[in-house]
Parts: structure tokens; C-alpha cells; sequence
């Protein structure tokens, strides 16, 4: 059995010895290298462009520019296609754009024998812009004197959407309730994998071949024949070893733009790699949201009503778009429930800066920002102790979300509060706590989360496996679904091993996707693989079991019902004893002169359910107040995912989510300047991640459940751990200073003017 | 503009001839294939190229190759043992789960390196700053100090 | 690949000077964490560059008959860490110079790129004022000294001239012995960042360690070079060390300070940080010394 072991990673040596092959390390021989000409301003219009003395310059292979691209506009979004035309992603953009979005929008692109050549020709293009006021922020990009982005989107709202359960203004007539009002915003953020994106476009046989570092190489092949109007059946994706992705790679990105290059130079291998830079501003970013939360409760803590009405800074392109922010307002009403009345309006809106795409768990750490922020405000103004006030609204198992029919089939979030209150010895510092004085201050709080498990009802869920059989009896397990970092093919390996009954090291995982091969999954993201791809496997496999006894039946006479596969054995069911081996089977099915079959399994899962997984977050700082720093000393993640398949590795995600967390919560903000437009720190110098030393040990816990409607019990783990912590350290810097900070991140500037506005300083 | 370059990579003496205008980095990858040099930044922020040049770390992608004359050069594609083993810190990134997605992992493989061959034996906290000019973006560094802390 | 138009490489002092008046556009490039990111940037691709990063005799730390101590501007960040006269005489400024960015760029970084570049953030720079040190330059004409303030002409700006480079920092005996010192850099990260905030305070104590003899107080980032504080360095002349002390340097620096509104910081915020860290630096100066605090 290898579920629930702690299984070590099927990619750690090809990892620790340099050997994995990501995309940049595919190709030995000759390539010619792309590079983009970013726009310099954030609103306007290219007039003219003129290439002439760039094109002269010795080495320059080709430039083509927003000019001349095909007119084909084109949507970016990693989400499964629709065949509804109302549920497609919006095609908002061409490969190279005349009117320009924001500051580095793509106008141009160089191809050139090397790097230094294609630099130098981009210096030498010469544009000429018609420029118009460039808005940063939703309120400006709604006013009445900003330009409209996007011919479709009146006032630059890319989608508004509402709704009302129970009604709000009448529950809040209830006598002796109490009213809480906050503001709550989140910044923009950024994945930074360290890989940048990177793709290299060849062509073989009148079709387009593109290696690339994606998320998703399926969804990567129809955007890729969309932007270019070709039959999608004539691109073919290979997605190598990724860098990290966190959502960034779940967007086809520039491998259309790097496809339309290729067949400008008569299918010759040309690389297009991204700077660091060009990744933090002409990607994508985590949205900045701003919530407006009004509850009305009564004095025991009970929710009576909620109302959230948010904004969504979308930047300057559709990307995923209203996704996002009505993923949070979904999982606003998910995880507390009140007793009558929950009223949502939210907007996103395109502004002149980068455009917000998918990142780890999308929406929801800007909802739970201020959820939990808020959720403290009102304990705080009952004299409740906040983990009270949690426990009385949070969801409760068998809770069926009225609006998308998903069900709670299991919940350990009391659990999980319960195990970090013990660990944390809440009771006791909150008591310690109070009433403190002295530049030097401690605080502990927490927060709370739910969160989904991939996109149904929403989208479509699909995903396919294939198993084949080796004559030693291992096997080769293929799936569309991708290893980005998370572990994915590990746990597929596992997966595979305790279906059919081999041992981990006799299944083999094509690590590698290509789409001419790979059988069809959308690929890594929310959070959805080892849910919906692992039944697509569990599936196969358990198929591919049927094939294999079968085929023992026929060589043993034993009956199948009475036979099964234990540590690559057939065994007799009744007494546990050997028959043979799986590769003695493989060998006769391969080379039986009377009955040779190659065995295989393939399946498709279409995956119509949904699990909530939940979790908390608990935090301990101390805070230095005349110089507003925040030192975390302690902070632990517990999680609800169901059966955790691999613990090590589980564990591991759950450290990473932490990580970038706390740069959320704390230090990481892409800046761009209100009059121009420019992005200010669109490198790892200015923006700031955590090193290892502003990075506390990192505690992670788990709450088992069983999820019946996971392929093993489980349910999403990937991304939940980066929800709770922003929230967990701005509550316990409340509970430190008795100051409430309702904006992300909470740095020390913010810390120290608050201070000094309330006479702590 | 092309120089030849004599210097030792991971225990073998090369001659190369590079582009003045080359970073060490470059010259690794695209002379020499070897590809656990990573490049995440390409101006000194990231630490995923990380080599040892005479026993020290620096950062290849912005140290020239031609400075790279007569000097030592060693890449984790010189740790394995001769029959492809790995060393002790490399089988501690496996062990302790150190590695997601092992983009960063060579790099920082070669500062523990530096660390362990030493001699010393730093606590945690010192481990953290020895470590520090490395970017990791899926591991929180927690396993990853767990692991070369092990390897001490 | 970097954008270079020709790079010349110097063995000695002798043939940098010769070079670099062959070529005067051409800039001098030492461990090029600074220069080789500008040419990346575009703000000097197409450069010629004069490497000194094989000279030798730029390289290491000696210290002279008088006591002067002698650092080649050549010598990384972690070989000043870890040098033995460094961390004897000078220990501030090892471990200021064991705040820039990590590890790797200690490694390859050089002192005198760091003050070469001209930037106030330079972590070694707010140091070296206060150690009153002086800068010996060569070219064509042969040697002149100065003190550091005067080789600041501006932001990004130093005093050097065609076919001339900074050949040795000195610090004497009078502006280390006896003194305590302390660096903090205000940044927000501890490692892979540059200053928000620079301070340093070195300080001599009376023989009873209980007031002070002489201070001198460097600060980075609040102005638009690295600057020292003559006003309360006067001020705390003979002072006793008492809770009144560092009142008196806390606002009294803030009236020889100005600090910019920037992305990064308000004016603001760095005159809070001005306050609270010149205080901070001193109190840590004074335990170095041989001081107590007592409040």
C-alpha cells in the first residue's frame, strides 16, 4: 500500500543532479532568439512604427510588429474551453496590440541571431504613440474622464454580478443587532516562479511544435491555434520540467506570439525567453481587491446578515477576468454562515496596469484578508474571543451551498482550530497579552478558510490516464495532467501502485506532456489533479487491473473474482499465496503464440462534484513599534484536505503556501506610478519575496477526513496553505498593538504612521 | 571578440573559447551543457545559478568568463561519485523533501556545498544566512534547511 | 550575454592608468555586481569596460607602521568580513559590509565599487565616514588623497578623473582605537536588500565610561549622498550617558538630515527611522566601548 506514505519525490534525482531538463535546456544546436518591444507608455495608441533602421542591422532575422499580426483576437485564460459562446473566456487581445493597456504591453517583436543583436534592434525601433491619461486604479479607471480600455466595456467595467440570498435591508431591522463596517484591500502581487517563462517554436512537418514551461499544454495548443486561425490539431505543446507556475503558466502567455514567429522565418527553432522583469509586468499578478464588508450580528455573536460588495483591479487585459473575484464572493458565503440574509455585488474593472490572471487559490486570500479581518473587528467589538465567534457561523458538514449545489461531505474545521489553539496555548498568551506597554509588543492571532476543489460547477472538469504494460510486468503511467513542483507525479505514481497492486518503483511516469501523446487533461490548477485527475487514474488503473487478471485467468484457470495483485504478485484471494508474478503474465501476453495482447487502459473522468477543504492559521509576532517591524515567531498552517496521500510531501506544500503568504501578508507589493503608469520594482531586488531569513520555522498540521467523493478520500491541497496567513498576522498584530490594519501588505511604514496616528509613537 | 578561457570544471581542465562578452553562467551552459545552472534573474538576486569558483560561491551570471581563467570551477554535475551516486546533501534534498520545483535546487546544492566542506558547524539561524542569496519560491526553505542541517 | 563594446583587462595599477587614458570613455569594472546589472539594463550596454578585477595589489588588507590601516578597494565584502586586522581594529565595518545583499554578492561585491558607485544606500560607505576615511586615487599624474566626503560630488557621482582609480582606502589609528561602533541597516528584508535606512555610530567613552569623548554618526539614505552629523556629534561632546543623551542625539539629528519622499520610503518614515536608529546605534556603540546604559 503506498497511499499515505511518505513516498520520496520520482523526480529527486533527476532534481538534485541537474539532470531534469527544463525548456531551456532542450535544445544543443542553432536557434535564433525572440525578444518583445514593450510599450512606454500605459494608455494610448501606437500611431507608427518604424523598423527600417533596426531591420539593417547585421544579424536581425525579422521583426514583425502590431502592424502586421493577424487580426485575430484571441482569449489568454487557462480555463477549459466553452461551447457555449456566453461562457468563453473574452478574446480581448492580438499577438502584438496597436492600442496599448498598459506600461510593457507588447508591440513588437525582434527575431536575431543572439540576444545582444535582438536588444540592440528593439533600442532601434522607433514608435510613435498617441497617448492618453493612464489610470491605476479601479476608481479612476471608473470615472467619468477615463478612456475606455476596451471597445466591449463601457466605464471599463469588464463584468459586474450580484446577488442577494434572504434579504438584506429586512434582516437588518432585527432589534439589538450591532452593525460592523469595514474597508479591506489587498495589493498586487506576484507569482515569481523562478523559472520565467520561456518557449522555444519549431516547425516539423507543415505543423507548430512548441516546448514550453505551461501549467497546462493542452489548453496551451487550442489558444495557440486560435491566435493563429489554425486548426488546433496542427500545433503540437511539449511542456518539459517547470520552474514553478503558482498560476502564472496557467496562461498561454507568449507561446501564440513565439508560434506566429516560427513560421516567419520558415519553421526555423526560435527561442523566446523572458526576463525577470518582463515576468513581474507583462504576465500576470494576483488582482488587488477592495472589499467593503457591512455585518449585522447579534450580541452573542450570531450572524444575522452580511453584505460584501468588491472591486477587482484587472489591469489591462481580460485574463481570467470576473473569475476571480466571484470566486471570492463565492467563498465568502461558503465559509460563515448567517442566519438570514448575505447580499454580494462585485466588479472588476480594467485599469493601465498588469494584467491579473490566475494565482494560487484565485481570490480567495484577498476575500479571506478581509473576511478574517473583518470577522476580528466584530469579536473585538463583542469583548468575544474570536475563535468563538468562528466556530458559531463557520460552515458545518452537510451545508449545501444554495447557489452551486455543492455539499459539504466532510469538514475537520473545528478540528484543525481546535489542534492550533492547544499548540499555541491560546487561551493563555491572549490573557498574557493584554495590556501591554513598551516599544516592544507580542500578539497572537488566527484565521480561518475554506476552499474548493478544482472548477465544477463552474467549468468543465475532465481528465484522462493511460496505463501500459511493460513485458517485465511494470507499466508506463501517463496522464495530461502536469508536475509543476507540487508533487503531482509522485502521487500519481502512488496512486497507480495501490490500484493495480505494484510496487511504486515498477510504474514509470511520463513526466513529460505532449499533446500528440498525452492523453487530454486541462492540466495543474485549482488545486484539481489528484482530485479529478486522480479518479481519471484510479479509474484506468482499476480497468488495467481487469485486463491483467483476466489474462491470469487464462494462464491459471483461477477464478478472477478469487485473484488479486499484491506487490506486483497475483495471489489467491482466499489464502494470500503467490500464483506468479505480473511479469510473468506481461511476458506470455506479450509473446504468446496462441493468444498475444498488448494490455493497456484508458480512461476519461468527467468530474461533477466538488469538496470544500478547509483550514486555519495561527500566528505569534512581536512587534518593534518605533520602527514598525514585525517579527513572526511563531506561525503554523493545519489543514482539513481529506486523506493526505503523501504526508512529506503534503507537508511541504503546505510550508510554500505559508511562504508566499507571508510576503502577501507582509512585504510584497508591485508598485506602479499613479501619473504613468510604470511599474516601479519589477525585480527581486525591489519587490520583496522572503529570503530565508525573513522566513520563520514553519509549522504545518493536518486533519484527516475521508471525502467520498475524492478518489482516496482526498480533497484540494495545492492551494490552500497561502490563504490564511495574511489575515492570522494582521489579527495578531491587532491583539499585539491594538491597531487594526485593513490593507495588504503590512509593512513597517503603514505600521508606523498608524502608530503614531493613535499616539503609540 | 572570442578568448580562450583554460580553467578546471569539476575536476577536469577545459579549454574554451568564449565570448568576452559572456558571463561564466553562459559559458557553463552553452559551452560546457551544463545545465543545473540555472538562470532566474540574470543580475545576482536569485542565486539559481550558483557555482563554486576556488571553494566559494558566486553568482555565474554575473561574474565574466573570461575571469574565469586558471581558476577552479565545480557545478552539482561534479558531485555525483563515479557511479553516479550522490552526496550526502544531495541525498538529503531527497530525504527531507527539499525539493518542489527544483528549479533553485542546484544552486543552493552548491552553497550547502561550500558550508559542509567547511568544516563548521552552524546552527540554524546561521544556516539561514549562509543560505540567504538564494530565492525559493515553493518550499518556504523549511526542508531545505532541515536538509542541509542534516548533512552538517 | 552581455552588451559590451570591448573590455580591456588591467593586470597592475600601472596598465589600468594606461587604459583608462588609452580609452577615456571607457568605465572601470571591478566585481561587477553593479556595473555588469547597468549594462544589462541598457544604461551602459555598448560600454568599454577596464577590468581591475585581476590586479592583485588591490586586493587585501595591511596595516601600516603608524597604525593606519590599509584596505585595497579590490577586496570583496567577505574578505573584509573575515579579515584578521578587520575584525581586531574595525570590527564595524566588517560587519556592515556583512549586510549587503547575500552571500554570493559579498563574495564577488568590492569595497570599492561600493563607494565608487556613488549611491547613499552603499552599506560600506556611512561606515567609512564615520571612520574619517581618506582615499588614495592614481592616474596619470601620480597619487592624491582625500577624504571620503570629498570624493562624493553627488548622487551616482565621485572624483575621478580620465586615466584615474581609487588605488587604497586608509583609515588612521586616531578615528579606530579606542573607539565602539555599531551599524544598522533598516531595509525590509534581512538579507537581498539595500538600505531604507543606513546608521552608524562609532564613539569613544571618557575613562570612567560614563560619558562620552567623542562621537561620530554616518547615516545612508538621508540625504542624497552618505552624510555625517557635525551638529550632534558636537552636541554630545562631554555628555553623561543617560536617557537625556539619546533624547538630545534623537532630535537633534533631525535637524541635520534631509531625507526624500521616494517609491520606496516617505521623507517621514526615514526621518522616524533617523531618530529611533541613530539612538539604537549609539546604545549598541556604547556597550562596544566599554560602556553600560542604565536606563
Amino acid at each position: 500500500m503506498s497511499i499515505g506514505k511518505s513516498v520520496k519525490r520520482v523526480d529527486g534525482y533527476e532534481k538534485v543532479t541537474g539532470r531534469a531538463r527544463y525548456t531551456d535546456d532542450f535544445f544543443e544546436g542553432k536557434f535564433l532568439i525572440a525578444k518583445v518591444l514593450h510599450s512606454t507608455v500605459a494608455n494610448g495608441w501606437v500611431k507608427s512604427i518604424d523598423t527600417s533602421v533596426a531591420e539593417k542591422l547585421p544579424g536581425v532575422v525579422k521583426i514583425a510588429t502590431c502592424m502586421d499580426v493577424p487580426d485575430i483576437e484571441f482569449p489568454t485564460a487557462g480555463h477549459p474551453w466553452s461551447t457555449d459562446p456566453n461562457h468563453q473566456d473574452v478574446a480581448d487581445r492580438k499577438m502584438l496590440n496597436r492600442r496599448v493597456r498598459l506600461y510593457g504591453d507588447d508591440i513588437a517583436a525582434v527575431i536575431a541571431e543572439d540576444e545582444v543583436i535582438a536588444k540592440r534592434a528593439l533600442a532601434l525601433i522607433k514608435v510613435e504613440y498617441e497617448e492618453y491619461k493612464p489610470f491605476v486604479t479601479v476608481e479612476e479607471a471608473m470615472s467619468d474622464d477615463a478612456t475606455q480600455l476596451h471597445e466591449a466595456f463601457p466605464k471599463n467595467i469588464l463584468k459586474h454580478t450580484a446577488y442577494e440570498l434572504g434579504n438584506f435591508e429586512e434582516a437588518c431591522k432585527e432589534e439589538g443587532l450591532k452593525f460592523f463596517e469595514g474597508k479591506y484591500e489587498t495589493q498586487t502581487v506576484q507569482h515569481c516562479h523562478i523559472e520565467n517563462p520561456i518557449s522555444y517554436a519549431y516547425m516539423e512537418k507543415g505543423r507548430i511544435v512548441v516546448v514550453s514551461s505551461t501549467q497546462i499544454p493542452h489548453i496551451c495548443r487550442r489558444v495557440i491555434g486560435q491566435a493563429l486561425g489554425l486548426p488546433w490539431g496542427k500545433i503540437r505543446v511539449i511542456k518539459p520540467y517547470i520552474g514553478g507556475g503558482f498560476g502564472n503558466k496557467q496562461e498561454v502567455l507568449y507561446e501564440p506570439l513565439n508560434a506566429y514567429l516560427t513560421t516567419l522565418v520558415g519553421g526555423r527553432c526560435v527561442k523566446l525567453e523572458l526576463s525577470r522583469e518582463e515576468t513581474f509586468v507583462s504576465t500576470r499578478v494576483r488582482h488587488a481587491m477592495t472589499f467593503y464588508l457591512k455585518t449585522a450580528v447579534r450580541a452573542d455573536g450570531r450572524l444575522v446578515a452580511r453584505k460584501i460588495e468588491g472591486y477587482s483591479n484587472q489591469g489591462g487585459y481580460a485574463s481570467h477576468g470576473h473569475a476571480l473575484i466571484a470566486n471570492s464572493t463565492n467563498g465568502f458565503r461558503h465559509l460563515y454562515q448567517e442566519e438570514k440574509a448575505l447580499k454580494s455585488d462585485v466588479y472588476t474593472v480594467f485599469t493601465n496596469i498588469s494584467s491579473g490572471g490566475a494565482m494560487r487559490a484565485y481570490g480567495i486570500p484577498q476575500m479571506i484578508f478581509a473576511c478574517e479581518s473583518h470577522m476580528e473587528d466584530i469579536a473585538n467589538g463583542l469583548k468575544i474571543d474570536p475563535i468563538e465567534l468562528r466556530k458559531k457561523n463557520m460552515m458545518k458538514l452537510g451545508y449545501i451551498d444554495p447557489l452551486s449545489g455543492i455539499e459539504c461531505h466532510s469538514n475537520g474545521l473545528a478540528e484543525c482550530i481546535e489542534k492550533g489553539k492547544v499548540a499555541f496555548a491560546w487561551d493563555e498568551k491572549r490573557a498574557a497579552f493584554v495590556n501591554q506597554t513598551g516599544p516592544i509588543r507580542k500578539g497572537i492571532g488566527m484565521a480561518i478558510f475554506s476552499y474548493k476543489t478544482g472548477v465544477y460547477p463552474v467549468s468543465l472538469e475532465t481528465a484522462a490516464c493511460r496505463i501500459v504494460l511493460n513485458q517485465d510486468g511494470s507499466v508506463q503511467l501517463q496522464l495530461g495532467a502536469t508536475e509543476i513542483g507540487q508533487g503531482a507525479d509522485t502521487v500519481f505514481t502512488q496512486m497507480a501502485a495501490e490500484i493495480i497492486g505494484l510496487q511504486v518503483e515498477d510504474v514509470h511516469i511520463i513526466s513529460t506532456q505532449d499533446t500528440d501523446i498525452t492523453p487530454f487533461d486541462t492540466g495543474a490548477y485549482a488545486s484539481r489533479q489528484s482530485y479529478v485527475s486522480g479518479m481519471a487514474l484510479r479509474k484506468t488503473a482499476e480497468e488495467f487491473k481487469g485486463k491483467i487478471l483476466a489474462y491470469a485467468h487464462e494462464m491459471y484457470k483461477h477464478p478472477i473474482y478469487m485473484m488479486d495483485i499484491v506487490a506486483g504478485n497475483i495471489v489467491k484471494k482466499e489464502t494470500g499465496k503467490i500464483i506468479a508474478t505480473v511479469g510473468n503474465v506481461a511476458e506470455e501476453a506479450f509473446y504468446s503464440l496462441t493468444h498475444s495482447v498488448h494490455i493497456t487502459a484508458e480512461a476519461t473522468n468527467q468530474c461533477k462534484s466538488n469538496a470544500f477543504s478547509f483550514g486555519a492559521c495561527f500566528a505569534e509576532v512581536e512587534v518593534d513599534i518605533p520602527v514598525g517591524k514585525v517579527k513572526v515567531l511563531r506561525i503554523m498552517n493545519i489543514h482539513d484536505s481529506g486523506i493526505i496521500l503523501n504526508p512529506q510531501l503534503a507537508e511541504a506544500q503546505v510550508h510554500g503556501g505559508m511562504s508566499m503568504a507571508l510576503g502577501f501578508g507582509l512585504s510584497e507589493q508591485l508598485l506602479f506610478d499613479s501619473k504613468t503608469g510604470k511599474p516601479l520594482n519589477d525585480n527581486f531586488l525591489d519587490y520583496k519575496i522572503p529570503t530565508m531569513l525573513d522566513t520563520p520555522e514553519l509549522e504545518a498540521g493536518f486533519v484527516e477526513t475521508f471525502e467520498v467523493t475524492g478518489p482516496f478520500g482526498n480533497k484540494s491541497l495545492g492551494e490552500p496553505p497561502t490563504i490564511p496567513a495574511a489575515p492570522a498576522l494582521r489579527n495578531a498584530i491587532f491583539n499585539a498593538t491594538g491597531i487594526a490594519i485593513n490593507k495588504s501588505p503590512i509593512m513597517p511604514e503603514q505600521l508606523v504612521s498608524k502608530f503614531k496616528e493613535n499616539g503609540l509613537i | 571578440m572570442t578568448k580562450q578561457i583554460k580553467c578546471t570544471v569539476n575536476g577536469n581542465l577545459v579549454e574554451v573559447f568564449v565570448d568576452v562578452r559572456e558571463s561564466l553562467a553562459d559559458m557553463l551552459r552553452n559551452k560546457l551543457y551544463l545545465t543545473s545552472i540555472k538562470k532566474g534573474c540574470e543580475v545576482g538576486e536569485c542565486g539559481a545559478c550558483t557555482v563554486l569558483i576556488d571553494g566559494t560561491s558566486f553568482d555565474s551570471c554575473i561574474f565574466l568568463a573570461i575571469w574565469a581563467e586558471g581558476k577552479e570551477i565545480r557545478t552539482v554535475e561534479g558531485l555525483l561519485g563515479p557511479n553516479g551516486e550522490l552526496s550526502t546533501v544531495q541525498q538529503a534534498f531527497i530525504d527531507e523533501a527539499a525539493i518542489q520545483c527544483g528549479f533553485c535546487t542546484p544552486g543552493i546544492i552548491m552553497s550547502a556545498t561550500e558550508i559542509i566542506e567547511s568544516g563548521t558547524k552552524p546552527t540554524r539561524n546561521e544556516l539561514r544566512r549562509l543560505l540567504s542569496g538564494h530565492l525559493c519560491r515553493c518550499t518556504g526553505y523549511q526542508n531545505i534547511i532541515n536538509a542541509v542541517e542534516k548533512s552538517l | 550575454m552581455y552588451d559590451i563594446k570591448e573590455i580591456y583587462e588591467a593586470m597592475s595599477v600601472a596598465q589600468a592608468v594606461e587604459l583608462l587614458s588609452a580609452h577615456p570613455e571607457a568605465k572601470i569594472i571591478a566585481g561587477g555586481s553593479d556595473v555588469l546589472i547597468k549594462i544589462r539594463e541598457g544604461k551602459m550596454a555598448g560600454c568599454e569596460l577596464v577590468s581591475i578585477f585581476g590586479i592583485n595589489e588591490l586586493k587585501g588588507i595591511k596595516i601600516e607602521a603608524d597604525g593606519t590601516i590599509v584596505i585595497g578597494p579590490v577586496t570583496s565584502f567577505s574578505s573584509i568580513t573575515k579579515d584578521s586586522i578587520i575584525q581586531k581594529f574595525i570590527p564595524v565595518l566588517g560587519a556592515a559590509v556583512d549586510q549587503v545583499g547575500g552571500p554570493q554578492i559579498r563574495n564577488i561585491g568590492t569595497i570599492g565599487g561600493n563607494i565608487s558607485n556613488g549611491v547613499t544606500s552603499a552599506d560600506s560607505a556611512s561606515t567609512l565616514f564615520a571612520l574619517n576615511a581618506k582615499l588614495e586615487i592614481t592616474g596619470p599624474s601620480g597619487t592624491r588623497k582625500l577624504p571620503i566626503q570629498d570624493y562624493y560630488q553627488g548622487p551616482g557621482k565621485v572624483d575621478l578623473k580620465t586615466g584615474e582609480l581609487l588605488t587604497a582606502i586608509r583609515i588612521e589609528q586616531s578615528n579606530y582605537e579606542g573607539f565602539g561602533g555599531h551599524y544598522i541597516k533598516y531595509a525590509m528584508r534581512n538579507a537581498m536588500d539595500i538600505a531604507t535606512l543606513a546608521c552608524v555610530a562609532t564613539v569613544k567613552l571618557n575613562a570612567s565610561k560614563n560619558a562620552i569623548e567623542e562621537m561620530h554618526l554616518a547615516l545612508g539614505v538621508a540625504g542624497p549622498i552618505p552624510m555625517r552629523c557635525p551638529i550632534t556629534e558636537e552636541a554630545v561632546k562631554g555628555k553623561k550617558i543617560d536617557a537625556a543623551l539619546f533624547d538630545l542625539v534623537g532630535k537633534t539629528v533631525l535637524t541635520e538630515v534631509n531625507p526624500r519622499t521616494s517609491w520606496r520610503a516617505s521623507k517621514e518614515f526615514r526621518l522616524q527611522l533617523v531618530e529611533e536608529l541613530s539612538k539604537r546605534a549609539l546604545k549598541q556603540a556604547i556597550i562596544f566601548a566599554g560602556g553600560a546604559l542604565h536606563d
